[in-house]
Formats: structure tokens, C-alpha cells, sequence
């Protein structure tokens, strides 16, 4: 057989190949005969094999026939064998594959080894791959050679440590004495990995931290030699010596010297010398500086320090180099949160940053300018941040719009110039905004009352032109139906009035409506709008009822059943019409923080998160609300209609409501949407001032309600302090049969002077045995303060069959309604 | 910490890979091609620094040649730019009269 050819000629060949498949039939071939070689057993050969091998594996062929050749390269005695076989290691081998474990015993060898070569060789591939195993094993002959005199070796066996350190961090301690003289070494390469093992082991182990803490003047000699020396050749890089070292100690001083007032000192001078010795002139010197600002921020350096590293990130902002920019606008983004006033300094080129054309300088920009917004600059910033809106890419707008969003509620200096940058943020990027940004700024606007004709007029001609974009589409469908009769009657006093008649605004909700473009939640916004204009136009309700009614038989399940909802209201419940369409009042934002924060749209409550779990689907609540209905009898009782559920169908809110058993409907109108509105401050009654209720639970008797078929339901009562006429029910139901009871469901109705209220129960399975409870809360809201009575509906599956149950509770004791 | 250290020409072929961290061989053809096209795509006037997925890339161009080195946030991004440049001073050193491609 001829002999193998050299790695230099299979690149050669390889590089002739004009096409991937060529590529890779010649490598195929090569590795054929590379493998007949192996079987042969030929030990001359090998080397040159596994190198072309480890070639081919580079280039990404698999390669692992050739591990155990590594091995064996690695025991043999030439060094030219073993220097390709731990390299073969390196690359091929690591603690995944079981061979691994066999060259345990040659690394060792190799460690006492007579050359220093070899031992090197070993020391790397130890710190490359080593496993725990292996380092377990290893780690008394890597100590011994951090102790040796000869630099060559000591340097790998500082890295070696490391990564010992690193899989097996309880051997740190054995690495402790030897590092008592690592530092006295006037040999950089050492010096530069003893840096680095000092530093793992600090970042290890904060007991270490402390004990090194005392190196730090020794640090700052060695740093300063490096500085105040003359031109060394050996470590010359662009006039600056040995700035890869100089690096590596700041990083260590800045470990060091963190949440250290004693170490910081020690260190403020040569961090002030550095930072002002330091030639900027080329890369290597800003890297170095880069790495003292870091430094400086980092530990409790005193303030003229810290002003001074500010300054030399606004000198670098100002510098032609990207990366300087690029890095100093990093900085610039850690430091703004703790030195604000001395960043807001360079606030301008940071915005002239914003104009740059390398997209991470662009990003860095646009964080910084939002961290820099405040209450002075706030109109200026804005200019420049909307501009930047227009002409960024895709990629920054969503998260462009909700930091103007942000800054704007803010900061903002009038409702109207609020209300125009949000026009501007919609109309320019109006469908990259997020999602939750529509209800946020319907809120807003209903809370600008006297700013709402010029707001629906300004929609209103944004989606005239164009109605593509869904954020916008349907904040200005929901204005329009608020607010459509300001838009025709033409009255507004901060813009040129425009004249729109009723048909034209019909017109462009109803093409919002049949458009391809329009997402499902979007019809549902042009839809509640169109039949709310029913109340607020004068001639065109038939118009809108013949929209509804079409709608009646749509595909989409959603707009179908608005559109029967809708229906119905114009059929049977023609008189409650005006009284359910009334306009909306200003809505309140509870700014609770934490879980009880709310949201109001469209007279919905959504908590944003109940303490139980997620409610069923929305079909449930239209017919949970006529089982109600049932339950209270006939004709005495006013129906019940849902509210249109908006963007959420599936919302806590709009279930909760659903499940109202009927609303106080009787009397004046303002009483409608009253109800709708009481609610929401009843609901954050109960939801946010768990606190406020005075339990006096000891003082209500509890009773049990319901006991039959095994199965018991208790009430117990709370009532609160602040609402003398809610009560809080908190019903445990529980099970003494033999059996789970599953799927249960609870469900409850009061007479009309009462209004109630479910939440959602623990969990919907009873088990047998008495051995656990399904809890659920029930709000009752009694303004009358008449006798409290409840009908209660059961249903679950026991036995397998499915249950259910009526039954009326009297024996409400006189405390929890009186 | 340093990811991996590339080097790659113009074409997508890769002349030298090292990988700090383990990752599976077919994903290593992807990431390189993937890292090239990042750094293909850039102009003249942009910076070095390119932040990819959950780490950073710094690269610079030699004639047709591009090193690229990937590295976590705890590094200076400045001084292995530089670190790049020695490497390649070495390589010419040691081998002269280098040819890149």
C-alpha cells in the first residue's frame, strides 16, 4: 500500500474541489483509506493520519473512529507522535466519551516527564478536557508543578488549575500556598495566569476573595511598573506595554476592590494615573481605559473618580471609531442608573448617536435616551426619539414605541401633547406596538375629557387613509363609537373642525369591518363601535341595525355573537338600549402594585391575576347566566345581557360579570351603566383590600347550607369595614362518601335587590372521605339591607353519573346582612 | 470567557475552528456559516462587535480572510480586538510570507 499522503497535500486536493458533493467524495475516499491504515496497525503512519483526520473533522466530517488512535499516539515515546495525539484529544475527546478515562494514566506519566515539553503538552490537554475523574486524579502533580521554578511550566500549570478549579471547585483549597509566591514572578507569562487563577478563585469563593484581598497593593506595584516602564520589546504592543495583562489586573482589582471601601482606596491613584497616562490614540490604549472605567464604576471609588471615568466614556462617545462608541455607549447604559446627572451631560451626543448607521450603536442609543428622559427634557428627547421611530428598522419599533409609551405617561407636559405623540407613535408604527398598549391608551384618552373631540377627529382621519394598522385601527374604532356625535356635529376647539357626516363614518367602520386586513379583535372594536353610534346618531339606525344583523351569521364566532347580542338589544330590549350604550364614564387605573393591579375597558373589569385558577371559556357565561335565570323564576326578573366582551373573551373580567345574576336595571338610566361601574369599585373592594375587611368571622355564625347525597357545602361570613353592605361568603364544600365528586360546579342567585358576585372556586374536584375541600368566594352586595336569601345549583359527576341539585338558603344568620 | 475562535474566508469555507465550549458537529457548520453571514453583511463603517444570539461576535477582516472570536459579556470586547490582531502578527511571524485566503 503507497504511502498516506501529507496533511499538506489532502488541503491541497481538497481545495481543488470546486463543489460541496466533490468535497465530499474526496474526503470520503481519504477517510477509507485512512481507516484501512488504522486496521493495519501502521505505526509510522498514524501521526500523519490522525492530523488529517483532525483536518477533516474541522471542516465538520465525523471523525471518532479516530479516537482510540489518539491514545495510542499519546502513548507512544516520539514527541512528534504525542504532540498530534493531544491535540487529537483535545479536539476529539472530552468526559462524553468512556475512552476518555484511559489517558488518565499516560497524562500522568507524562507530567513527570523528563521534558518540560511534554509535560506541557500534557498540562494542556489536562486544562483542555480534563473530566472530574481526571482531575481528581491529576490534581496533586498540577499543584506540584504551580511550584516549580521553571516559568514555562508554571504558567500552563496556573491554567491547568483553573480548570481543575472549575470542575472540581472543592480542591481550591489545595491550590491556596501555592499561591503565595505567583505574583513575585517577573516572567508575564506566568504573571498573566496567576492573574487568571487568582481571579477564578475570588469569583469562587468569597473566603478566598477576603484572603486575597491583601495582594492588592502588590497588584497595583505591578501595574504601575507596567505603566512607568520604558519600551520593552518583548512585551510591546503598539507603544503600550503588555496591555493584555494590564487588563487582566484591572479586572482583578475590580473584584477586589468591590464593596471594599479599604481596597478601593488603595487602588483610587493608579486607577486615576492610568486613566489620564494612558495614550488614546489607538485601540489599545481605549481598551485599556475601557476596562479601568469599568473598574471604576465598579468599586466605591470617590466621586472625582467616578466623574472622571464618565468623562472619558463622553470623550470616547466623541471619538471616530465605532467600537469606542459602541463600547462607551455599554458603559454609559450600566452607569446611568447610579450616576445619572453626570451621564445626562453627554445627553446630546447621545443623541446624535441615534443617527449613527451601525445597528448596535443605534440600539445601545435608543436604551440610553430612554434611561435619560425626564421631566426637563422631555420634549426635546421625544422630537429625536420619534424621528428615530420613522427611520429605524423593523426590528427597534416595537420596542421604540413602548419606551416612548412610557416616557410619554411620564413624563408627559400636557394631555394634548400626550395625545399627539401617541398619534405619532400609532400612525408611524402602528402595528408594531404591543398589544397592551391599546387598552392603556383608551384609558388614557377617556381620562382627557376635554380633549375628546379633537382626539376622535384626529383618528379619525389617521385610519381614513389608511386602516392597516390593527393598534391604531382600534383605539380609533373604539374613540369613533365613544365618541362619534362630537366627531359629527363638528365641534372642535383645537383643530380646524372637519365636516363628517354620519354615513361617512359608517362608512369607514364598516370597511374596517369587511376588510382582509382586519383581525378578529379588530371587527370586534368596529362592531361595538357601529352599535354604539346607534345611540348617538340621529338618522342613520337603520343603517346600523342592518350591519348588526348581517353580522348575525358570520363565520367568526366572536362577531357572531356580538352581532345576536346586539340584535337582541335592538328587537326586545329596545327601552334598555340608550341606557346600556350611555358613554363612558372616566375610568379610574388603579395603580395598586403587584397582583391586584386593574384594568378597565370598556366597563370590564380584568384583574390581572386571581389568586384561583383560570376561569372557562366565554361561551360558558351567556348560558351559566340563564341557568341563574332559571333558577330565580319567570317573569320577575330582568334579563341579564353580557357586555361584549373586548379583546379578551376569555378574561377573568368578563366571566365574573357574565356571572352576575341580574343587574339593578330598574330605575333612572344613569343607573345602567351605574351598576357596570359600581361593580368595578366593588370588585377592587374585594380584590385589593383584603386588608380592609375586619374579619369578624368570630362574631358571624357560620352555616351549613346544603347537606345531601354526602355532600355538604358550609357558608362562612366576613363582612367589611369600609362597605357596610357587602358581605363576603366563602363557601368550603366537601364530600363523606367513598367516591371523588368531579366537575363540580357551584352556582348561586339572589333576589334583584342584590347583586353577586363568584370567583373562581380552588379547584373543581370534591375528594372522598372528607379528606380536602373545594373553596370559592362569594360577594354579595346588599345596599338595602333586606333579608338574604340564595338559591343555590349543583352539578358533578359521582359514581359515574352526572348530579345535580337545587336548593334555596334561608338560614343566613341576621349578622351577615344586617 | 472566549466561546470560539473562527476563521473563515469570504466564502463561507472555514480554515481554522477552535470551540472553548461544546458544541454538536452539525451545529458547528451552521454557526459558522451563520457567523459569516452576520459579518459579510457589514459595512465598512460599522463597529466590530456584532451581538448574536446571547453572545457577542467580534471580528475583523483580513484581505478575504475574517477571524472571528465569540465571547460572553464578562470580556472586553476591545481587548480581544486586539487579541485578534496579535494572533494574526504571530502567525506572520511565524510562518512568513503568509498567504490569506
Amino acid at each position: 500500500m503507497p504511502a498516506p499522503i501529507r496533511l499538506r497535500e489532502l488541503i491541497r486536493t481538497i481545495r481543488t474541489a470546486r463543489t460541496q458533493a466533490e468535497e465530499r467524495e474526496m474526503i470520503q475516499k481519504e477517510c477509507a483509506a485512512i481507516r484501512s491504515s488504522f486496521r493495519e496497525e501502521d505505526n509510522t503512519y498514524r501521526c500523519r493520519n490522525v492530523a488529517k483526520l483532525l483536518y477533516m473533522h474541522m471542516l465538520g466530517y465525523p471523525a471518532h473512529f479516530g479516537q482510540l488512535e489518539c491514545l495510542k499516539l499519546i502513548a507512544s515515546q516520539k514527541f512528534t507522535d504525542k504532540r498530534i495525539g493531544y491535540l487529537g484529544a483535545m479536539l476529539l475527546l472530552d468526559e462524553r466519551q468512556d475512552v476518555h478515562l484511559l489517558m488518565t494514566n499516560c497524562i500522568k506519566n507524562d507530567l513527570n516527564h523528563s521534558t518540560q515539553y511534554v509535560q506541557g503538552l500534557a498540562l494542556c490537554t489536562l486544562g483542555c478536557m480534563g473530566s472530574s475523574e481526571m482531575c481528581r486524579d491529576l490534581a496533586g502533580e498540577v499543584e506540584k508543578l504551580l511550584k516549580t521554578s521553571n516559568s514555562y511550566l508554571r504558567k500552563k500549570a496556573a491554567l491547568c488549575a483553573v480548570h481543575v478549579i472549575r470542575k472540581v471547585p472543592e480542591l481550591m483549597e489545595m491550590f491556596l500556598p501555592a499561591t503565595k509566591n505567583l505574583l513575585n514572578e517577573k516572567n508575564h507569562g506566568v504573571l498573566h495566569t496567576s492573574v487568571v487563577l487568582l481571579t477564578e478563585m475570588c469569583e469562587r469563593s468569597p473566603d478566598m476573595l477576603a484572603h486575597f484581598r491583601k495582594l492588592v497593593p502588590q497588584l497595583v506595584r505591578i501595574l504601575k511598573n507596567l505603566i512607568m516602564s520604558g519600551y520593552s520589546p518583548e512585551h510591546d504592543v503598539s507603544g503600550i506595554s503588555d496591555p493584555f495583562l494590564q487588563v487582566r489586573i484591572l479586572r482583578l482589582l475590580r473584584i477586589l476592590g468591590r464593596n471594599d471601601d479599604d481596597s478601593s482606596e488603595a487602588m483610587n491613584d493608579i486607577l486615576a494615573q492610568v486613566a489620564t497616562n494612558t495614550e488614546t490614540s489607538k485601540n489599545v490604549g481605549n481598551a485599556i481605559l475601557y476596562e479601568t472605567v469599568l473598574t471604576i464604576m465598579d468599586i466605591k471609588s470617590e466621586s472625582g473618580l467616578r466623574v472622571l471615568a464618565i468623562n472619558i466614556l463622553g470623550r470616547f462617545l466623541l471619538n471616530n471609531d465605532k467600537n469606542i462608541r459602541y463600547v462607551a455607549l455599554t458603559s454609559l447604559l450600566k452607569t446611568v442608573q447610579t450616576d445619572h446627572n453626570a451621564v445626562q451631560r453627554h445627553r446630546s451626543t447621545i443623541v446624535d448617536c441615534l443617527k449613527d448607521l451601525d445597528v448596535s450603536i443605534k440600539r445601545r442609543a435608543m436604551e440610553l435616551s430612554f434611561a435619560l428622559v425626564n421631566g426637563n427634557n422631555v420634549r426635546g428627547m421625544m422630537k429625536e426619539l420619534l424621528y428615530f421611530l420613522d427611520s429605524c428598522e423593523p426590528e427597534f419599533k416595537a420596542d421604540c414605541a413602548s419606551g416612548i409609551f412610557l416616557a410619554a405617561e411620564k413624563y408627559a407636559p400636557s394631555k394634548r401633547w400626550h395625545i399627539d405623540t401617541i398619534m405619532r407613535v400609532l400612525t408611524t408604527a402602528g402595528s408594531y406596538v404591543r398589544d397592551d398598549a391599546v387598552p392603556n391608551l383608551i384609558q388614557l384618552i377617556t381620562n382627557s375629557v376635554e380633549m375628546h373631540a379633537y382626539t376622535v377627529q384626529r383618528l379619525y382621519k389617521a385610519i381614513l387613509g389608511d386602516y392597516s394598522q390593527q393598534p391604531l385601527v382600534q383605539v380609533a374604532s373604539w374613540c369613533i363609537g365613544e365618541y362619534g356625535d362630537l366627531l359629527v356635529s363638528g365641534q372642535c376647539e383645537e383643530e380646524e373642525p372637519i365636516q363628517v357626516t354620519e354615513d361617512e363614518v359608517l362608512d369607514i367602520l364598516e370597511s374596517v369591518l369587511i376588510s382582509n386586513m382586519s383581525a378578529s379583535v379588530t371587527r370586534g372594536y368596529a362592531l361595538t363601535a357601529i352599535m354604539k353610534l346607534s345611540t348617538r346618531f340621529t338618522c342613520t339606525v337603520n343603517r346600523i341595525k342592518k350591519v348588526v344583523s348581517i353580522y348575525g351569521s358570520s363565520i367568526d364566532v366572536e362577531l357572531q355573537q356580538r352581532a345576536v347580542e346586539y340584535n337582541a338589544l335592538f328587537k326586545k330590549y329596545d327601552h334598555m338600549r340608550p341606557a346600556l350604550l350611555e358613554r363612558m364614564p372616566v375610568l379610574e387605573k388603579a395603580t395598586t402594585n403587584g397582583p391586584t393591579e386593574i384594568v378597565q375597558t370598556n366597563g370590564e373589569t380584568e384583574p390581572a391575576v386571581l389568586e384561583t385558577k383560570p376561569p372557562p371559556s366565554g361561551l360558558q357565561p351567556a348560558s351559566q347566566a340563564n341557568d341563574l335565570l332559571d333558577l330565580l323564576g319567570g317573569s320577575d326578573i330582568t334579563p341579564v345581557i353580557p357586555t361584549a366582551p373586548t379583546s379578551k373573551p376569555a378574561s377573568a373580567g368578563g366571566e365574573l360579570l357574565d356571572l352576575l345574576g341580574d343587574l339593578n336595571l330598574t330605575g333612572s338610566p344613569v343607573s345602567a351603566p351605574a351598576p357596570q361601574i359600581a361593580q368595578p369599585s366593588f370588585l377592587l373592594d374585594g380584590l385589593s383590600s383584603q386588608p380592609l375587611f375586619n374579619d369578624i368571622a368570630a362574631g358571624i355564625p357560620s352555616i351549613t347550607a346544603y347537606n345531601k347525597n354526602g355532600l355538604k357545602i358550609d357558608f362562612t361570613f366576613e363582612r367589611s369595614n369600609t362597605n357596610p353592605s357587602v358581605t363576603v361568603i366563602t363557601i368550603q364544600a366537601s364530600n363523606s362518601t367513598e367516591l371523588d365528586m368531579t366537575d363540580f360546579v357551584f352556582q348561586a342567585a339572589v333576589p334583584k335587590t342584590f347583586q353577586l358576585q363568584l370567583l373562581s372556586p380552588s379547584s373543581s374536584v370534591i375528594p372522598a372521605f372528607n379528606s380536602g375541600t373545594i373553596t370559592q368566594v362569594i360577594k354579595v352586595l346588599n345596599p338595602q339591607k333586606q333579608q338574604l336569601r340564595m338559591r343555590i345549583k349543583l352539578t358533578y359527576n359521582h359514581k359515574g353519573s352526572a348530579m345535580q341539585d337545587l336548593a334555596e338558603v334561608n338560614n343566613f344568620p341576621p349578622q351577615s346582612w344586617q | 470567557m472566549i466561546k470560539f475562535f473562527l476563521m473563515v474566508n469570504k466564502q463561507g469555507q472555514t480554515r481554522l475552528s477552535r470551540y472553548y465550549e461544546h458544541v454538536e458537529i452539525n451545529k458547528r457548520t451552521m454557526l459558522e456559516a451563520e457567523v459569516i453571514k452576520n459579518c459579510l453583511s457589514r459595512s465598512k463603517d460599522q463597529c466590530s462587535f456584532i451581538e448574536y444570539k446571547d453572545f457577542k461576535l467580534v471580528y475583523r477582516q483580513y484581505a478575504a480572510l475574517f477571524i472571528v472570536v465569540g465571547i460572553n459579556e464578562t470580556e472586553n470586547e476591545m481587548a480581544v480586538y486586539e487579541l485578534i490582531h496579535n494572533f494574526v502578527e504571530v502567525l506572520d511571524k511565524y510562518f512568513s510570507r503568509v498567504v490569506r485566503h
